[in-house]
Formats: C-alpha cells, structure tokens, sequence
C-alpha cells in the first residue's frame, strides 16, 4: 500500500534522510520510531505529497507521488505534528469544513469516527482552541478520518498528550486498522513501539531496523543487566569504569549495561561494593525497544 | 462548487469571530473622511485678525467692514500700540494684523498711494499665504471700486477656479481615503488572512486536500471584496452627504474603476503572501510596502508634479496614484470612459502582471 524506494533528502547541509526504503501492507500498523530530529516529520512530508525528494520514490497504492499527487491527495489522510486546526472555529464547524473540503458529509462517514468522535461530541461547540491536549488529538484524528482515507499518516499524534489519552489513542487507532486503513504512525516514545505491526527504527536520517517489535527485540544478541544503588549519579560513572562493562546508560530509575555473558555479574556486583555503594541491585534484564534502539550499530 | 461555498464560509467566520477586527474595518473609512473632511481640512476658517487704524478713518473702517463680513475673518480686536505685536500673536493667539498707516484716508484722496502692512503668524506657511491672498484679494477688489477712471489702465488678473471654485480640501481627501482604505483591506487583510493559515500549519492540511489552489484564493477574496464594496459605498455616500463632494461622472463607471483597483490591490495581497512565512512579516510589508506609498505618492498630500523626477517615476508604479487620478477625473470633474481609457489600460496591466506573478509564485506543494 505504501512503497518507499530509496528516499534521500538535504537541507541546505544537513541530511534529513538518507536512502531510507521500507513497505507497509493494506491495514498494517507501521510505526517510525526515533527522537527528535531524526527525520521523521520530513520523511511524512514526503509521502503525504508536501515536499519532493532529492532522490527515490514514494508509491501510494501504486500511484507516484510525483505524477499522481492529486490522486494521492484524495485518497490519503495526514495530521500533522503540530495541532493544525482552526482555533476559532467550533469543534463541529472544524469537522464540518475538513467533510466538505474532500466533498462528503459527516453524516456519510459517521461510522468511521464515532468511536473518536463520540468522546469530543459533547463540546462540538466548544472553539477547538478551548479544548484539551487529548481532546485536540481526537478532534485532528477524526477531521484526518472523515473522507475515509486509504492510508492515514499521523505525525507523533501522542507528543504532549497525558498517559491516559496516549493509551486511548492507540486502541483507536487499532480499531481503525481493523477497519482496514494502512496506518503510517510516527512516535518518539519507544514503548509505544510494541503497539505497531511493524516498526522502524530511524536515526540521524537512517533506518537502523525495519521488523516486528518482536524480532527486533530477538535480534538483540548482546547480555544486557539493569543496575540499581542509592547514589545513581556516582553508580553511572563507577559502572562505566568497571571491568566487563561494554557500555553503560542511564534508563530511567535504573542503569542498563552490556557484558558478555552472565558469568560477569557476581564480579561487577563485587567491584562496586568495594566503590562503597549502598543497597546495590544488579540482574539480568529482557531487551526492550529502547534498548535495540541505543546498542544499535 | 460545495467545497468552495464552505471554504467561504469558513472565511466569514473567521473574519465574523475576530469582532476588533471587522469594527475597526467597517469604521475606519468612516472615521478618515470624518477625520480628513472636518479635522484635518487645509481651508483657512475663523481666522482671528488684530487690525490697527487712526479712528475715524473712513476707508480703512470700510475695508475692515469688508474683511470681517467675510466668512473666513474675526475681527477680535483693535489696537492701538503696534509694537506689542508679539505679545498679541503669543497671548491673544491673534492669526493675523494688519496695520493701516496712520493718515490712510488722507494720503489716497491726494496722492493717490498709501499702504497696508498684513503681519501673519506663519508657522504654518499654508495658512499664512491662503491668508494673506484672502485679504490682498478684498483690498484689491475695494480699490477698484473707488479709483476713479482717471487712474492709469491697469490688468486685472481674474482667477477662476475649476471643478473646485471654493478650493475644498476634501476632493483631495476623498478619493485618497477611498485608495487608502481598499490597499488596507484588500492587501493587507488577504496577505495577512493567507499567511495565518501557513503560521497555523492549517495550509499544510489544506495542501494536502484535493482542494484546488484557484479555490482557496477565490475564497480568501471573496469576504474582502464584500467589506471593500461596503466600505466603498460608505466613503461615497458620506462624502456626498456631509462634505457636498459631488459625483460628476458616471456613477457605474465609478464602480467599475473602483471594483478594478480593489482586485489590484488583492491580488497584490496574495502575491505579497507567496513571499512572507508570517503574519507579521506580512502586516510589515503591506503597511511600510503599500500603505506608504499610497498617502506620500498617490498626490493625494503631496501634488505629485512638484515632487522629483525620481519619485514621479516610482509613483507610476503605485497603482493608487492612477485609481486617485482616475477618481478625481470622473467624480469631480465628470470626465467619461474615454478620457480614462490610459488610466484603466495600466491597472489593467498591473492587475494581469500581478495575476501571472502569483499563480506562478503559489505553491502545491512546502516550500
């Protein structure tokens, strides 16, 4: 449904992208995971038509973004990163405008987003600039949704957005996929990553990884240990310094580090009782996206 | 046809919700002809005059007599110490003295010459000359009426004022506040209501729409056209009702002069937004870009045949300089499609220039 060929594309001097290539099947769930800056709004601009590529192509259900992008236009739905919606219209008049914008009605394509829709109809006369983060999403996605598109490209739809709406949103977008639209996500969270069909992993312009969240986790072929004590600042700096120790990085409320097998964790645990560390934790850990994501390459 | 009525739909609302806004649009033209007719006006009224003369002078009393049954002149006060005259002109805030010599009566009745000293406060240099051309204008003509045939022949010199026999400000004022207010809401308010759409990100939604580009600038025309057609009317029936402005010419051709000028100016509008990523950048442009020229080189303060040769030029430019001309020629002086035809053959070009300038600039796709 999506086909991207060798896509490359520079700024002035940076490097946006860089022969990034990937498929996305009908009625997939395709995530481009990365931080920002990695790429990803300008790889979405590329295939919803906005801006031309300096080299490869993008196929929308086999048309050309290059010759077809009226065709494509119809066909497709975008939100973009940043909430693009008339602030000063009401809830209902923004939907009513993006229906009639692609020449249907609400009425006509009602079943699509009333499972988005139902939750925002009570301030469809609320100005949408009233409204909150979440609501603002639900609103963008059902105005994306409503001349029902083909494929549905969503620009981080979850950045700013508080745990509980963020969750919400993805079981929207699974029943959408149920319905059969091919879903081209972005997100820099990486545990939103296991949602996805399929996932990319995008760096510095590059794709590191096209697979499942599952085999790209498999894939991951090194020992990995997680790390706890009171002084996590000074626990960092010590780790990194042990023996056996590949690299290190501070996860959270935790330090996760490489070592070659399990055999070398009684030592480490050794040496940094020796450093004076208090209620020292240290075991063995299952690779996570985030993971795959840092030790890559 | 569906999605363009929305689209325009869409752009009254946006203009209806921002009340400051229309306000200030639908009252702005009221306020500049108020403003220029009545405030601003460069006709000399109720100028305050100081004479001095010996008392009982007969035809220094007569002409005084004339001088302040004239509309334009108070007499508010006679002295008689002429040295205080800077006192009179700081204190008194007296406009204007004249000073009769002392045996003025005498000295015409045998010799035949005397004189008059008109002293003026010229500060404001207009006003002093109006003044002074005033009251040089009533001697003159009194000493006509009691020279005797026996004086020397002598040219009078009749002035005759065309169009404008009382000199009137306003047929100045007007057709440069109706070329004024069309630049500000055509060319400002389209730039500025195209580039909101790009600082809101919403045009990269609407690009990517199968909305064609002719739509959406159609749409984002169409309200101005309406206010610029209110605001047009308003200026004309205000001016005709409280300035006595007169619509000589053809009332139509008026309009459709005007309706020419106001798709000018929006087109110059949407150019001016295919250049400018934001709102403020946009207001910059059109303000200092159009708003200038328009009241410094249209003639409407300034005549443009006084200015140099290098500004004339720039101002053939402007295309309020040839709407104000063509204004001035068919309300003022009556004059038909014929004698506009240069006139209406250049905005004619400019809008077609313009037009061709920004389909070619519009994009379909981000910059």
């Amino acid at each position: 449904m999506v086909k991207v060929e060798n896509i490359s594309k520079t700024f002035k001097k940076v490097q946006a992208l860089n022969d990034v290539s990937f498929h996305a099947e009908k009625g997939e769930l395709f995530g481009i995971i990365g931080p920002d800056g990695a790429g990803k709004t300008t790889l979405f601009r590329i295939m919803t038509t906005l801006t031309i590529p300096d080299n490869g192509t993008v196929f929308i259900n086999n048309r050309s973004i290059f010759n077809d992008y009226m065709e494509i236009r119809k066909n497709i739905g975008y939100m973009p990163g940043r909430f693009a919606l008339y602030q000063d219209l009401t809830v209902e008049e923004n939907l009513n405008f993006f229906a009639s914008v692609f020449n249907t009605t609400i009425e006509e394509n009602y079943h699509l987003i009333k499972g988005i829709y139902s939750h925002i109809a009570p301030f469809k006369n609320r100005k949408a600039g009233k409204l909150s983060g979440g609501m603002k999403q639900k609103l963008a996605l059902s105005c994306a949704l409503i001349h029902k598109p083909e494929v549905l490209f969503l620009d981080e739809p979850t950045t700013g957005v508080d745990p509980v709406s963020r969750k919400e949103f993805w079981d929207m977008l699974y029943d959408l996929k149920n319905m059969g639209i091919t879903i081209i996500v972005s997100t820099p969270y990486m545990d939103e990553a296991s949602r996805c069909n399929r996932i990319a992993l995008i760096k510095n312009g590059a794709f590191i990884d096209v697979n499942t969240p599952k085999n790209i986790i498999n894939s991951f072929n090194k020992t990995l240990i997680a790390l706890k004590a009171d002084n996590m600042r000074q626990l960092l700096k010590d780790v990194r310094k042990c023996s056996h120790i590949k690299s290190a990085f501070a996860f959270g409320a935790e330090i996760h580090a490489v070592i070659d097998n399990d055999n070398q964790i009684e030592d480490i645990n050794n040496q940094i009782k020796n450093l004076n560390h208090k209620n020292i934790e240290i075991y063995r850990i299952p690779p996570a996206i985030e993971d795959c994501y840092i030790w890559s390459r | 046809m569906k999605q363009l009525l929305s689209f325009i739909k869409k752009e009254v609302l946006h203009i209806l919700r921002d009340k400051r806004t229309i306000l200030i649009l639908l009252i702005m033209p009221v306020v500049q002809i108020l403003l220029f007719g009545f405030a601003m006006t460069m006709e000399v009224k109720n100028i305050k005059v100081a004479v001095s003369y010996q008392y009982g002078d007969e035809l220094a009393e007569k002409i005084i007599a004339r001088i302040s049954a004239s509309e334009y002149f108070h007499i508010v006060q006679t002295i008689n110490n002429p040295l205080d005259i800077s006192s009179l002109f700081k204190k008194e805030k007296i406009d204007t003295i004249i000073i009769f010599s002392d045996e003025f009566s005498n000295e015409i009745h045998k010799g035949g010459i005397s004189s008059v000293q008109i002293i003026n406060d010229a500060s404001d240099p207009n006003q002093a000359s109006t003044v002074t051309s005033y009251i040089s204008a009533i001697i003159s003509s009194f000493q006509n009426e009691i020279a005797g045939s026996v004086q020397p022949i002598r040219i009078n010199t009749e002035l005759k004022m065309l169009y404008n026999p009382e000199l009137k400000g306003s047929y100045n004022f007007v057709p440069g506040v109706m070329a004024l207010v069309l630049t500000i809401i055509c060319a400002m308010m389209t730039s500025i209501s195209i580039v909101r759409e790009k600082e809101f990100g919403t045009m990269e939604l609407l690009l990517v729409s199968p909305m064609k580009p002719a739509y959406i600038i159609i749409s984002k025309i169409v309200p101005y056209l309406i206010i610029s057609t209110i605001n047009l009317l308003t200026i004309i029936v205000l001016a005709v009702m409280l300035l006595d402005m007169p619509v000589r010419g053809s009332f139509m051709l008026l309009m459709g002069v005007s309706f020419l000028f106001i798709f000018v100016c929006l087109t110059v509008g949407i150019f001016i937004s295919s250049l400018v990523a934001n709102q403020a950048a946009a207001m910059l442009i059109s303000g200092m870009g159009m708003m200038m020229p328009v009241m410094l080189l249209s003639g409407m303060l300034f005549p443009l045949d006084s200015m140099p040769k290098f500004l004339q030029i720039i101002a053939d430019f402007v295309p309020a300089s040839w709407y104000f001309t063509v204004v001035k020629k068919v309300m003022i002086e009556g004059q038909g499609l014929m004698d506009i035809l240069k006139e209406i053959t250049i905005l004619t070009i400019m809008l077609a220039v313009l037009v061709i300038a920004s389909v070619k600039k519009f994009k379909v796709r981000l910059g």
